[in-house]
């Protein structure tokens, strides 16, 4: 929907870096990308990653061996590329979790050669119900 | 039946109670904390997408790990935490509050000089909006898919229309789409998204979900289970346009329209609400027109940021445990139409304070806009914004004098879009 392909002609990009969701116009030169309209420097970098190789942070759920929490959440400790999100996602739904694990925990190192380990997010195993 | 005294009675422990009951325990007040679930942490215990905490720690954080951060606190605190615990009832004597709780050893009363409201707020259903057709499962809210999801386990759907584009809708687009599940679109009846445009963006663009403005479902279909749903173009009147129907077979449909203050057991006591945020009328300080008691976070106004209602909580927390209890001086905070809401109503003018802080929502989208704040006709405060738009909250710290705010006429807010360049 966003995507014009054109990149030559100004492209706007909103900025999901915090919640003021700066709208940034990038147009791309020899020298470079140039951005207007952030109103800091994450927005420039974000823009510029977006138009070269786009990353997200993918939070998501693992299932596990307890009643009380059949599943527990998770997310990438880094960010990976954007078109790997689903290929992580899918290879996310093979993880069984078997021990109470807490905050911070790695579920899965190197999730599909990315370089990036999967961490729990939640307590919710450490205080059983 | 023997009666337990406490200073400060916070209900609800999501985020807006937790701060207020952790502020208020640091404050000195004996504290007490009254949650109806089985864990603390309200709503953000199945918000396991990141993005809370940017404002206030200055990391994205998972809603649990956000929750966390208070609740790891309460160990180290005095605030005594009751879960599984549900208010089933109020009375008034004098400025104290008397509540019936119903909790797993049975039944208690419990007298309090403060009484904070951090009741949170709850889903529009099916019912609130008119769905036509049979009543089939399959039709929930997207709080109701992502409780199933993220906290059962269970994909609720194999493939959904998601009505409303409310930020819990499109996080849950996404959510769905990651777990295999295939979400047809995203319909809103309004010209413009209701989320935040981020939302739009990381949750619908990175997935090529696509989004159908001025659109809406007229008819679900389907006997035990929903089967297909009707979309019809609407108006700008947003009446559904005769022969744009088309049918969409899907399992779910999904609501995203929109969150209401939960205020059922402020309102038992006669706290006065405001027709615009559907919360209480409060002062800066979080205060009601009923004194002693409080209300903080989504059951005030629904915030789109937990930073702000932490910020909220802690504000209530503060004032309900400050055992000072001075007139108020109250001056009334007005917005015409320009804005969608104004909060808080009411300003003291004995605060010792001068830093005010409003929360308000533009009425509709504007560029360029100027906010002036007059009384009397005297103008005190005015502010530039180069965007507004009604899903984003903004947060605005004033300061006022007590000279500025002597006489009663209202503080009015107005928004003007100026003449580009």
């Amino acid at each position: 929907m966003n995507d014009n392909g054109n990149t030559n002609q100004a492209k706007e990009i909103i900025c999901i870096v915090c919640p003021n969701g700066c709208r940034i116009s990038c147009t791309k030169a020899a020298d470079g990308i140039h951005c207007s309209g952030q109103k800091c420097k994450r927005g420039e970098a974000y823009a510029t990653a977006e138009l070269t190789h786009p990353m997200r942070t993918l939070t998501t759920s693992v299932r596990t061996i307890f009643p009380d929490s059949p599943v527990v959440s998770v997310r990438t400790a880094g960010e990976i590329d954007k078109s790997k999100l689903m290929d992580v996602s899918k290879a996310l739904g093979k993880v069984l979790v078997k021990t109470r694990i807490h905050t911070g925990d790695v579920v899965a190192e190197n999730i599909c050669g990315t370089g990036v380990n999967v961490i729990c997010t939640s307590d919710r195993l450490m205080h059983q119900q | 039946m023997e009666e337990l005294q406490f200073d400060v009675t916070v209900i609800g422990a999501g985020p807006a109670g937790l701060a207020a009951s952790l502020t208020a325990d640091k404050a000195g007040a004996k504290t007490l904390l009254i949650e109806r679930e089985t864990r603390p942490g309200g709503i953000l215990k199945q918000c396991i997408h990141d993005g809370f905490g940017l404002v206030r720690f200055g990391e994205k954080l998972s809603g649990p790990e956000y929750a966390a951060r208070f609740i790891d606190r309460l160990p180290n605190s005095d605030v005594t935490v009751w879960t599984l615990s549900f208010v089933s009832a109020i009375q008034r004597e004098q400025d104290d509050s008397i509540l019936t709780v119903i909790t797993r050893e049975g039944i208690r009363r419990i007298r309090t000089h403060a009484l904070i409201f951090a009741t949170g707020c709850r889903e529009r259903t099916s019912r609130q909006i008119g769905v036509h057709g049979r009543h089939c499962a399959g039709v929930f809210t997207a709080g109701t898919a992502q409780y199933y999801t993220n906290i059962l386990g269970e994909l609720p759907t194999k493939r959904c229309v998601i009505l409303g584009s409310g930020d819990i809708g499109l996080i849950m687009a996404r959510r769905l789409t990651l777990e295999g599940a295939q979400v047809v679109g995203v319909y809103e009846a309004k010209p413009t998204p209701s989320g935040l445009t981020r939302n739009v963006s990381q949750c619908l663009w990175d997935f090529e979900i696509p989004l159908h403005t001025s659109k809406t479902v007229t008819r679900v279909f389907g006997d035990a289970r929903l089967t297909a749903v009707e979309i019809a173009s609407v108006d700008p009147c947003m009446c559904p346009i005769a022969g744009t129907e088309e049918i969409i077979p899907c399992d779910a449909l999904i609501l995203s329209v929109g969150l209401i203050p939960e205020n059922e057991l402020a309102e038992s006591i006669g706290v006065p609400l405001d027709s615009k945020t559907k919360g209480a009328v409060v002062d800066e300080r979080n205060e009601t027109l009923l004194r002693g008691v409080f209300a903080c976070g989504n059951a005030l106004h629904v915030n789109d940021l937990v930073d702000y209602v932490s910020e909220s909580g802690e504000i209530a927390g503060a004032a309900a445990a400050s055992k000072e209890k001075k007139c108020r001086g109250l001056v009334p905070v007005e917005c015409d139409q320009s804005l969608l809401y104004i909060v808080p109503q009411r300003i003291s003018r004995n605060a010792e304070m001068q830093e005010r802080v409003f929360f308000f929502r533009s009425a509709k989208d504007m560029d360029n806009a100027m906010l002036t704040i007059t009384k009397g006709g005297n103008l005190l405060f005015s502010k530039r914004f180069s965007h507004l738009r009604p899903p984003e909250m903004e947060r605005l710290p004033v300061l006022l004098t007590p000279e500025q705010l002597f006489g009663n006429e209202p503080l009015r807010f107005h928004l003007e879009e100026l003449d580009h360049e």
